[in-house]
């Protein structure tokens, strides 16, 4: 019985796959968080509804996708829609925010939570809406060793490399970009040169928005498009950042693929790892409770070693 | 004189930006030693460094005859080490004999008590009425540290430093914004005050600087260019054309 | 003044602890078991509420994570019950211990960051801890875990008698009021609110700030652990929902609805919380939707919660 498990653990092709799959997790958490972390580092602000807009893509995405049956229609409305809304709610109620306590942040915006989440389940029913893929996209590539990877999990990759790669292009070369990580380092030292730190808050909000609505679109055909599915997605972005450093897009990105490599790889093979150690009864129980801790596990020994994450551009909030 | 505050070949930069380098410095008792020099030479981050809110990039720190450089802030605040801040800082949701009762607290038995009342607690409340008869704000006790002046405030947190009996003081600017009165009132106390401990004076008026200490060190760009007595410093050439040149009237 | 409230005055909670005595004499005498049942659960999270306000209504630490603790000790409480150990002799005191150890790792983790960290970390790990139970398939995975037996305490008392259940709750909740008024007296309290006030001052003087806020945390922790043995017992039921994030976050709101730091206010706000819910549950399935700006609201307009408004009509 051992050493079949070690057989399939140490299976190559499989484990191309799960990689791949960590790499896919990864890439649709960086295009979460990058937003989140850009609109902590420039104001301080705690946003817990970025999670909803992750949802609110995903939504637009699968009712677009539904009655006009084109994906294209589908992908650029859920970003538009997702931008919309991370600006109406800034003008509603994070505008509010700016100088008031991390506490009030966290309340008010967990009271948007609350709403969105049951506004969407009023409209579109508890269940999860069918987000099918078209015929064209419904295919595998076929993989050395006998497996094969889905192409829908392939223009996830690609579209969050590329989405990742366009993000460092326009915050490493253009003016705006460079004001955004200046801001993100120290937003009062630009506002005493004279920057409008509103204005380019406001910026990075509503991009941050449209990535997480577009992420929540990618997600859709492979997640269940359902109330509350960003609440989850929202904490993960927390881990990643957390992991990362706080403010730092770089630092986002390595907590990405870190946080999606640890959970995919963990689910397929801890378990597996485990019975090498404890009787089968004991690993079945064992084994995927671990892996279901094991990205806040690293986000532990992150804390352990540097508080203020891997690639953080300031220390840990004082 | 015994030596109770010494650094050796102290370092800190923060990017390009060098605060301190290849600095010593020394603090008798007895003595109130000036650190002088114009804005931005690194002053308050020698006393952080000191005091160990940063951590220096080379070199050490004693307080007497131990070596403090590892250890944390609260931790040097135990052996003895005392501060005031630039921008005064007290607790100010409590009131004044409160915020000295919390000082003598830190230093008079342990704090993991959990179910006494803090207060009324004579062994606590006495000796904190005490130090401010001795800096003549007793009349402030009962007011709400939120509502001092901000002179008021300054003599507050002088209260609170003493009130740790501190070997060494520490004073990051401790006359910048206060009247005149009250500033003649503090000068009078730091100097009562200089048989009990060795003190570390950060101050950028001069006549308060020049009636105080026993030895002044210049900072210029994290350097020291000139330390002695202040008859010294005064004459010395590289000081008044980096530094005190400045100034209208030495 | 708060500040007065903050030293050890009682303000309105003598009252308030007479108010909740009348409900439940009342609820024995007329109302029926039902309402009994929802005072017991009103008493359970006031007491959690309680607990969370010495973190952050106290101390300053915005902690999004205390449902967890809720969770493990009502686990506990459960998975002994699994095994056949009903005893409450044995359930309870290994539940305190387990959600204190659990709140002094995840405390000395969360404390070693500050402010949005110190939020998003506790966050997670409570997350951590309810996806941890969803993977116990042995105790009921996502379906949760029924309990067959309430706690049992011999001879002494029967918990699953509803007023003595209630009672229970009662002096459990008195207590504790009265245990953590007098710690945030105490001197051990003067340094958690100074430390509030203005941490690196705390520093400066002397105090290793953070390791008395670890203690802090680690005592509420254990507290919203035995208001999660009493829940488990109350509904005699345990499932890993009882750890969400927005029981965390109601958790919160309830602190902050009734006023922050007073410890009576947050069994006001837990009183008004379920109340309110089970009043909205009954016109509309949909209550978040008034829930969730109203919360906006209360932030945005409401300042000290239901007890500064108390206290400023006291005063006129």
């Amino acid at each position: 019985m051992k050493s079949e498990y070690r057989a399939t653990a140490l299976d190559p092709a499989l484990l191309v796959v799960q990689l791949l799959n960590g790499v896919q997790l990864g890439l649709l958490l960086f295009l979460v968080a990058s937003g989140l972390t850009l609109v902590f580092g420039i104001l301080d602000v705690i946003n817990l509804a970025h999670g909803v807009v992750f949802m609110v893509g995903a939504y637009v995405a699968a009712s677009t996708f539904l009655h006009s049956g084109s994906l294209l229609l589908a992908a650029a409305a859920a970003p538009i829609a997702a931008a919309l809304l991370g600006l109406v709610l800034d003008r509603l109620v994070l505008r509010f925010l700016y100088e008031r306590s991390h506490l009030d942040q966290v309340l008010a915006t967990f009271g948007v939570v609350l709403f969105v989440d049951e506004a969407v389940r009023t409209l579109f029913g508890p269940a999860a809406l069918p987000f099918p893929l078209p015929a064209s996209l419904e295919w595998s590539l076929p993989l050395p060793g006998g497996t094969s990877y889905p192409a829908w999990r392939l223009v996830i990759i690609a579209g969050g490399l590329v989405l990742a790669a366009g993000l460092f292009g326009i915050l490493h070369r253009t003016r705006a970009g460079m004001l955004v990580r200046a801001a993100a380092n120290d937003a009062r030292m630009l506002e005493m040169l004279g920057v409008d730190v509103r204005r380019l808050f406001l910026l990075v909000l509503g991009a941050g928005s449209a990535l997480a609505g577009f992420a929540g679109a990618l997600a859709g055909p492979i997640m269940a498009v359902q109330p509350g599915m960003g609440d989850n997605v929202l904490i993960l972005a927390f881990v990643v950042i957390v992991t990362g450093g706080m403010g730092s897009v770089q630092g986002a990105l390595l907590g990405a693929l870190l946080v999606g490599l640890v959970d995919t790889l963990g689910r397929a093979f801890l378990t597996d790892l485990v019975r090498t150690l404890l009787p089968p009864a004991a690993a079945n129980e064992v084994g995927p409770a671990l892996a279901s801790m094991a990205i806040y596990l690293l986000m532990a020994i992150v804390l352990l070693i540097r508080p203020q994450g891997l690639l953080s551009v300031r220390r840990a909030a004082r | 004189m015994r030596v109770l505050l010494a650094a050796k070949g102290l370092a800190k930069s923060f990017g390009a930006v060098v605060a301190a380098a290849d600095l010593d410095l020394a603090v008798e008792a007895g003595e109130i030693h000036a650190l002088i020099g114009p804005n931005g030479a690194g002053k308050t981050t020698v006393l952080r460094l000191l005091s160990g809110e940063l951590r220096p990039d080379a070199g050490c720190v004693w307080l007497a005859d131990r070596e403090v450089t590892a250890l944390a802030v609260h931790e040097r605040a135990r052996l003895g080490l005392a501060r005031t801040f630039q921008h005064s800082s007290v607790l100010s949701s409590f009131s004044v004999l409160e915020n000295v009762a919390v000082a003598i607290q830190a230093h008079a038995g342990s704090s993991f008590r959990f179910f006494k009342p803090a207060s009324p607690d004579p062994r606590l409340e006495e000796p904190a009425l005490a130090i401010l008869e001795r800096l003549g704000i007793e009349g402030l006790a009962d007011r709400p540290a939120a509502a001092l002046a901000h002179g008021e405030r300054r003599l507050l947190e002088l209260a609170m430093a003493l009130a740790c009996r501190p070997q060494v003081l520490l004073l990051d600017e401790p006359l910048a914004g206060v009247s005149n009165k009250e500033a003649q009132r503090l000068i009078g106390v730091l100097a009562a005050l200089r048989a009990e401990m060795g003190m570390l004076l950060v101050e950028h008026d001069m006549d308060a600087v020049f009636r105080l200490a026993d030895r002044i060190t210049v900072l210029v760009n994290g350097r020291v260019i000139a330390s002695g007595s202040p008859s010294a410093v005064r004459a010395d050439p590289l000081v008044r054309s980096a530094y005190l040149g400045e100034e209208e009237e030495l | 003044m708060s500040a007065v409230r903050t030293r050890g005055g009682h303000g309105l909670a003598p009252l308030l602890f007479v108010l909740i005595a009348l409900a439940i004499l009342s609820a024995e005498l007329w109302a029926g078991p039902y309402y009994l049942k929802l005072l017991s659960r009103a008493m359970i999270l006031a007491l959690a509420a309680l607990a969370l306000d010495l973190v952050v209504g106290v101390a300053g630490l915005v902690s999004l994570g205390h449902a967890a603790f809720l969770g493990v000790g009502a686990y506990t409480v459960g998975i002994l019950a699994e095994h056949g150990i009903t005893s409450g002799w044995i359930q309870w005191p290994i539940a305190l211990f387990a959600s204190a150890a659990f709140a002094l790792v995840i405390g000395a983790l969360s404390l070693r960051t500050r402010g949005v960290h110190f939020i998003m970390i506790t966050l997670a790990f409570a997350q951590m801890l309810y996806y941890a139970a969803n993977s116990l398939s042995r105790y009921g995975g996502d379906d949760g875990l029924t309990i067959w037996n309430r706690s049992e305490f011999a001879t002494f008392f029967s918990l699953a008698d509803r007023s003595t259940f209630a009672w229970t709750c009662f002096v459990i909740l008195l207590l504790s009021y009265l245990l953590l008024a007098r710690v945030v007296a105490s001197r051990f309290g003067r340094v958690l609110r100074g430390a509030k006030d203005n941490e690196r001052r705390m520093e400066a003087l002397g105090y290793p700030v953070a390791r008395f806020r670890l203690v802090a945390f680690t005592l509420s922790g254990t507290l919203a652990g035995l208001a999660g043995v009493l829940l488990a017992n109350l509904t005699e039921f345990v499932a890993p929902a009882y750890m969400s994030w927005h029981r965390s976050g109601e958790l919160l709101a309830m602190v902050v609805l009734g006023g922050l730091g007073s410890l009576y206010g947050a069994i006001i706000g837990a009183f008004f919380f379920v109340l309110v819910e089970e009043a909205l549950a009954r016109i509309t399935t949909h209550w978040a939707l008034v829930f969730g700006p109203f919360l906006i609201l209360l932030v945005l307009l409401g300042r000290g919660g239901l007890v500064g408004l108390l206290e400023n009509l006291g005063r006129r």
